[in-house]
């Protein structure tokens, strides 16, 4: 049982990024009909700016003489960054995205795609192929909970995301912005028409979503911290998979479908052996679209590609 | 009536604007200038080069001397001129009459004997071309396997109008079954044990290997064309997502076939000639596809699949067709690929090849072969020119394809016939 337990906790931990990432996803998917490829390597850029603004406010705290608690300082580290990334999001949607508002979604898709190999490449270029250590801010003790061992980092990842996830529904629910983005996951056309700014829920749309990622991308550097110019490559594309299984309009799908591919990824380990783990997770995934192809929440609606 | 109903045909227009004078060669014309092109480097390619002080015959054009000495600019765009522009439009303009009048006599007979004869004299002119340098001979190679898996992608993204992601698994399907039958048939490998067969039958097996590639990676596209029917648009791209990561998962726990340290020692039978051949068919056979009722039936699911399907379309069959046959081709492709390697593994069929394939589809051009042909020849011929700025070359092809998405969304050729005895015909 224990086991079991352990495994729910690890699973949480590792679903939480996936949920954060697939909400980002999501979102930009389900309010501006467009799938934003770059986005793992917003995630990844997060994390280098997370990894950056840290050890820049320990050496500035040194420096000062000050003694700051670490989790004072991871939060300052995660709004900076949330910030910073989420002028980068919008710099994305404003030189990728809105050219191509009125093309074919794919090309919009490719373009994403190709933005995201352009800061790969980018990081690869400026910092080089040696990975990056993540500034070790908050020391790791480890509670037992009666045979189940949670260490506080666990914790705060799981508890950082919820929040965020809460935050967001609230901002999706109650605000003036949360509503016409509600509405252009409705109906895209008739929106602008009742005299909201496109361009404004763009890149609104794309800030959030950016925000979201990296501070997925600074837990994930507190979780993992090794950090690498392709770390976000397969985790986007599989909380893209996550992002697209809970379904277009919903974002309680997206991080439910999130937290779903942490458990398979987590679980299967642990029945089969560990190197049939992407393709039994795949798999599972594949029979889940064959049987609900609109994804758990999704309506069905007759897809016109714009092409 | 017929004339009302009949749809009119694309225009086969250039992007750019011949001059009237290149206009009147014909084709026939313009392949015997590369050939005489090509002797012409080949007898004073050695000389020219030092003379114009150049380390050795530019293998790509002088693109890569150029890349890693910009003084050496001038020597190159002199050879460049030397070599290349200026016999390949001065022999084509100089013979127009006689080329003009004997393409005039093979218009009159049939087709097919047209364009053999013109593909004679092109792979003839390859050849020689890629005869100076191995290096030329191995980026030849890539580029032709590189057209074929262009083209097999836009039959399912262009023409069909889904966005397939999962080209790249088929491609490591077809890859890998060439690559099994090929040790395991005809070479004393560690893995297969002894050869069964003999070894000299093996190059008359191999394109049996490689249809037998390539119907492995049909059967597997089931997997993605049947979830198709009911799933369209976002929803098939992660269904061949994930069939991507399946495959290469897959290819990953087979430990007999080598795992995730692949499979190496196949036979060389990739020669220039074998490539080419495929490549041609693959043209071929793509090109009447989508010329074809079938074609018009992709592009009616495309664009409006109800009422496609109102107008008696048989939507199911049509899908069915356009992935089989896409997967059919990026077998081939495969297959080739694996024995132009010698080498493969499952890391190579993963995201990097999918960038790779997406890019070279929608530069050239979405639902048109010709399209299909000049991104492949295109992304293939920078890639390999880019070379020299190492990791900086990921930087400069993204930024082409977004500004080429973002001006022409759908590619540069994009929605072009590819009429062949149009392009065989005399001009003047």
């Amino acid at each position: 049982m224990e086991f079991f337990l352990q495994n729910v906790v690890n699973a949480l931990q590792w679903g939480s990024f996936y949920a954060l990432i697939a909400l980002g996803y999501s979102m930009v998917y389900s309010i501006m009909m467009v799938f934003n490829f770059a986005h793992g390597d917003i995630f990844m850029t997060g994390a280098y700016i997370g990894c950056g603004i840290a050890a820049l406010l320990l050496g500035l705290f040194a420096a000062f003489g000050l003694n700051v608690p670490g989790w004072a300082t991871l939060s300052i580290t995660i709004v900076i960054s949330m910030l910073l990334t989420s002028l980068l999001g919008m710099l994305v949607e404003r030189v990728g995205y809105r050219p191509l508002r009125e093309a074919p979604r794919a090309s919009a898709a490719i373009t994403g795609l190709m933005i995201g190999i352009i800061l790969e490449t980018g990081n690869l270029a400026i910092l080089g192929a040696r990975r990056l250590s993540f500034p070790e801010l908050i020391q790791s003790t480890t509670y037992d909970l009666g045979g189940v061992f949670v260490t506080n980092k666990k914790i705060l990842i799981v508890g950082v995301s919820l929040a965020l996830m809460y935050a967001l529904s609230r901002f999706i629910q109650k605000t003036r912005w949360g509503m016409a983005m509600r509405a252009m996951s409705y109906d895209y056309e008739v929106v602008p028409l009742m005299g909201v700014s496109l361009n404004g829920v763009g890149l609104l749309t794309f800030a959030i979503g950016s925000a979201l990622a990296a501070a997925a991308g600074i837990l994930y550097g507190l979780a993992y911290p090794v950090l690498d110019p392709y770390m976000g490559v397969l985790l986007g594309w599989k909380a893209f998979v996550a992002a697209i299984l809970g379904g277009r309009g919903s974002i309680l799908g997206a991080a439910l479908a999130g937290f779903l591919l942490g458990f398979i990824e987590i679980f299967v380990p642990v029945i089969f052996p560990s190197t049939l783990r992407d393709l039994i997770a795949y798999s599972i995934i594949l029979l889940i679209l064959v049987f609900r192809p609109y994804g758990f929440f999704g309506q069905a609606y007759s897809t016109q590609l714009r092409l | 009536m017929e004339e009302a109903i009949v749809q009119k045909r694309t225009s086969s227009a250039k992007i750019i604007s011949i001059p009237s004078a290149l206009a009147g060669t014909p084709m026939l014309g313009w392949l015997v200038g590369v050939l005489c092109a090509v002797f012409l480097e080949r007898q004073f390619g050695d000389l020219l080069a030092f003379e114009l002080y150049l380390p050795k015959i530019p293998v790509l054009f002088g693109f890569l001397i150029v890349m890693k000495d910009p003084s050496l600019i001038p020597g190159a765009l002199a050879y460049v001129l030397l070599i290349y522009v200026a016999p390949v439009i001065g022999v084509a303009r100089l013979s127009v009459g006689v080329t003009n009048r004997l393409a005039a006599l093979l218009d009159r007979g049939p087709l097919r004997l047209s364009a053999l004869i013109h593909l004679t004299l092109f792979y003839i002119a390859l050849h020689y071309w890629a005869d100076l340098s191995d290096y030329r001979l191995v980026v030849l190679k890539l580029t032709m396997i590189a057209v074929m898996l262009t083209l097999s992608v836009n039959v399912t993204n262009g023409y069909l109008g889904e966005f397939s992601c999962a080209h790249p698994g088929f491609m490591a399907l077809g890859a890998y079954s060439a690559s099994i039958l090929s040790l395991f048939l005809f070479t004393n490998s560690p893995m297969f044990g002894r050869a069964v067969l003999p070894a000299w039958s093996g190059p008359y097996f191999f394109p049996l290997e490689l249809i037998i590639g390539g119907i492995v990676a049909a059967i597997a596209a089931l997997i993605v064309a049947i979830p198709s029917f009911r799933t369209r648009g976002d929803y098939l791209a992660i269904i061949s997502l994930a069939f991507m990561f399946i495959v290469k998962s897959l290819i990953e726990n087979l430990e007999w076939a080598g795992g995730p340290r692949g499979l190496s020692g196949q036979p060389g039978w990739s020669s220039l000639h074998v490539v080419f051949v495929w490549m041609v068919v693959c043209v071929w056979v793509i090109n009447n596809f989508v010329r074809s009722v079938f074609g018009k039936a992709m592009n009616a699911v495309r664009d409006n699949e109800i009422a496609a399907d109102a107008m008696t379309v048989n939507t199911r069959k049509t899908k069915i067709a356009a992935f089989m046959l896409g997967a059919f081709w990026a077998g081939v492709a495969g297959g080739l690929f694996a024995h132009v390697m010698r080498f493969v593994n499952p890391g190579t069929f993963g995201i990097q090849r999918l960038a790779e394939i997406l890019a070279m589809v929608y530069f050239g051009g979405l639902n048109s072969v010709v399209g299909s042909v000049f991104g492949a020849v295109s992304i293939n011929l920078i890639s390999e020119m880019l070379r020299p700025l190492h990791v900086y070359k990921w930087i400069v092809i993204p930024l082409i394809l977004i500004l080429v998405m973002i001006y022409r969304p759908t590619g540069l050729l994009a929605f072009r016939e590819f009429d062949v005895k149009e392009i065989l015909k005399p001009k003047g």
